[in-house]
């Protein structure tokens, strides 16, 4: 048995990052149960978890099954509405995290999967491949793909002016 | 507020905050799963006292580690990840009782700690000497070759010693009542300044 650090300090360590990757992949509504799914099934496992294994890249494993999980679920109780209903600003995130945030969900999956992994996580394509399945240029494409439709879609700091 | 600024990715232009409000409120509600779904080995919290921070943690069998701050809270809590489970979350919810008995206790206000407790981190002898403490009641002391006899070995003077010393529960288990023949207050794991004032808090 190697010595394992307190799972509190996994979830210090890595919750910030893991919330980025939930929110860009799922989308800002289903990110928080994504996370407490993810950290949770973590939680379970920890103890059978190899010591020298990469957390990093296990957690955003556990998080992109949880995040497939989630979008089945979602699909499976979907209902058709004419229009989109308002998301509420007050306490959530700033005009300009949401555009970046609808530009990120606005992705074709696999890019979206790509950029966040790669970009948001900080895994080389080899682990998003492995993680996404494909190879790690196809991982490595997605992601350039997916970055450059975001400067396209994504106004991008400074155009709504303020500072924050 | 403040939100962790993550590193700014070149390819990637801005990027999604996380605030530390928005953590806290996912991290309480993990605990909660946790502790629902029986995956809370090790629950901790700590609590200010007269005698510095003190760290509490439990097992879902009683508390089970108390420790004072010159430990190293991190250290502790990493021993406890060897030695029972690396499943350990701040989640003080299991240590209300805790917290407040060594409120009361501290503010003269209990003598008698009423918790569940968790001695495995103490083994043989030294659990006998612990199950023996609490007998010495509250605002008396015993020499350390006293409680050496009533644990059943009257020449095991020295291991009394180092069963205080190494008391996984100081203050809820009174290893500060053992002093030395001469009166004097002796060695204490939290330092002798916090023995003799508990000791003066019990003799108040």
């Amino acid at each position: 048995m190697s010595a394992k650090q307190p799972f509190e300090a996994i979830v210090a360590a890595h919750g910030p990052v893991i919330l980025r990757v939930c929110r860009a992949v799922l989308g800002w509504a289903d990110a928080d149960d994504a996370w407490s799914e993810t950290f949770l099934a973590a939680l379970r496992a920890y103890p059978e978890l190899p010591g020298d294994a990469n957390i990093e890249a296990w957690l955003v494993t556990i998080a992109h099954r949880k995040a497939i999980d989630a979008t089945r679920a979602a699909a499976r109780r979907a209902v058709p509405v004419a229009d989109l209903p308002e998301r509420p600003t007050a306490d959530g995130p700033g005009q300009r995290d949401l555009d970046l945030h609808s530009s990120l969900v606005a992705l074709p999956r696999k890019q979206r999967e790509a950029v966040a992994y790669h970009y948001l996580a900080g895994l080389p394509y080899a682990e998003v491949a492995a993680i996404t399945g494909g190879s790690a240029e196809a991982a490595r494409k997605s992601a350039s793909d997916g970055i450059a439709r975001l400067r396209r879609t994504y106004p991008g700091p400074g155009r709504n002016g303020g500072s924050s | 507020m403040t939100t962790h600024n993550q590193q700014q990715h070149p390819g990637l232009p801005g990027t999604v905050p996380v605030t530390d409000m928005e953590l806290r409120a996912l991290h309480d509600r993990l605990a909660e799963r946790a502790e629902a779904s029986g995956l809370l080995d090790v629950a901790y919290r700590t609590i200010d006292t007269p005698v510095g921070t003190l760290l509490l943690a439990a097992t879902p069998a009683g508390l089970v580690r108390v420790a004072y701050a010159s430990e190293g809270h991190d250290a502790v809590l990493a021993a406890l990840a060897a030695r029972i489970s690396p499943r350990i979350l701040n989640a003080p919810r299991r240590l209300d009782g805790a917290a407040r008995e060594l409120d009361e206790y501290f503010a003269g206000a209990r003598r008698i700690f009423d918790l569940p407790l968790d001695l495995r981190l103490a083994t043989g002898f030294r659990r006998a000497v612990l199950r023996q403490l609490p007998a010495i009641g509250y605002g008396h002391t015993a020499s350390y070759a006293a409680v050496a006899a009533a644990a059943g070995s009257p020449r095991a003077i020295r291991a009394v010693g180092t069963a205080c010393a190494t008391n996984p529960l100081p203050v809820v288990v009174p290893c500060h009542r053992v002093i030395r023949s001469d009166g004097t207050p002796g060695r204490y794991l939290g330092g002798s300044a916090a023995k003799q004032m508990l000791l003066n808090l019990e003799a108040a």
